[in-house]
């Protein structure tokens, strides 16, 4: 039906994944960080939807169930961890966290 | 141009857009709503390979549930404007030539692989029933236990959310 290549699709990923981990490095609010980690993983997810495709195979879309899963549980504790944060040190600021910097 | 390939430009062009507006944004909640343009964009990108089960909980869990959960943090905290600091030279001057080259790196081994030149089947309505019937059967057969281990994952992640989230007493 669609005659889409699947190197369309891993570029796409790799385009995702690199803009991630840009947005990773260079923001400095704790939930954008974390808000930057999802972007990676939808992008890592994307990339195994489009060779599950390639190879027919099943399992890939079986671990991408499994990526969004873990995803899921990381969310919540993460967000707990930023609730704790936020109330200890009164700034989402990354830069605000460094009681182990020389 | 056919009509899958427009649509995976359409949505291809939406979900950079939304990475580039979540880098872009000052306000954490912009960057949230960005983020939500580009799970929906993915989501119909996994429709056009054929994946209606992961386009589902795609919507679901993750537009739905955990960028509801930044969503209420963010509103939770009250985070305003992100505070702007200095970068390092290093970071300006070499960090982002060099990201821009990786990212053209990853894209070209990509791009010239043996499989890059595979075609994404997308296939119709029929199969892709029968596609979802048998991804159940896997996931309960033969990723049983995984599946299980999985479950009891997200049960210790809600006891340490609401052990770390708790008021000190």
């Amino acid at each position: 039906m669609s005659a889409i290549p699947i190197s369309w699709y891993l570029v796409l990923s790799a385009i995702l994944f690199g803009l991630g981990v840009v947005a990773f490095v260079f923001k400095r609010n704790i939930i954008t960080i974390f808000m930057s980690i999802e972007l990676m993983l939808n992008a890592v997810n994307l990339a195994f939807v489009a060779f599950a495709r390639a190879r027919g195979a099943l399992d890939g879309l079986v671990f991408v169930f499994f990526v969004i899963v873990v995803a899921a549980a990381e969310a919540a504790v993460g967000l707990a961890i930023v609730i704790m944060l936020a109330q200890h040190r009164e700034s989402l600021n990354v830069e605000r966290v460094n009681l182990l910097k020389l | 141009m056919s009509v899958p390939i427009i649509l995976f430009f359409v949505c291809a062009l939406l979900a950079v857009v939304g990475a580039v507006l979540l880098i872009l944004a000052r306000e954490p909640i912009h960057s949230a709503l960005a983020l939500v343009l580009v799970m929906m964009s993915l989501a119909v990108l996994y429709l056009l390979l054929g994946a209606p089960f992961v386009a589902a909980v795609q919507i679901i869990v993750y537009a739905g549930a955990i960028m509801v959960l930044f969503v209420f943090v963010i509103m939770l905290l009250n985070a305003g404007v992100e505070e702007r600091t200095d970068f390092s030279k290093i970071a300006k001057w070499a960090g982002v030539p060099l990201g821009f080259f990786l990212l053209l790196l990853i894209a070209h081994f990509l791009a010239h692989s043996s499989i890059g030149t595979a075609i994404a089947t997308g296939t119709g309505a029929a199969t892709q029933a029968a596609d979802t019937r048998e991804l159940s059967t896997q996931l309960f057969r033969q990723y049983l236990f995984p599946f299980e281990a999985t479950s009891i994952l997200i049960l210790i992640a809600i006891l340490g959310a609401l052990v770390l989230a708790r008021k000190d007493e």
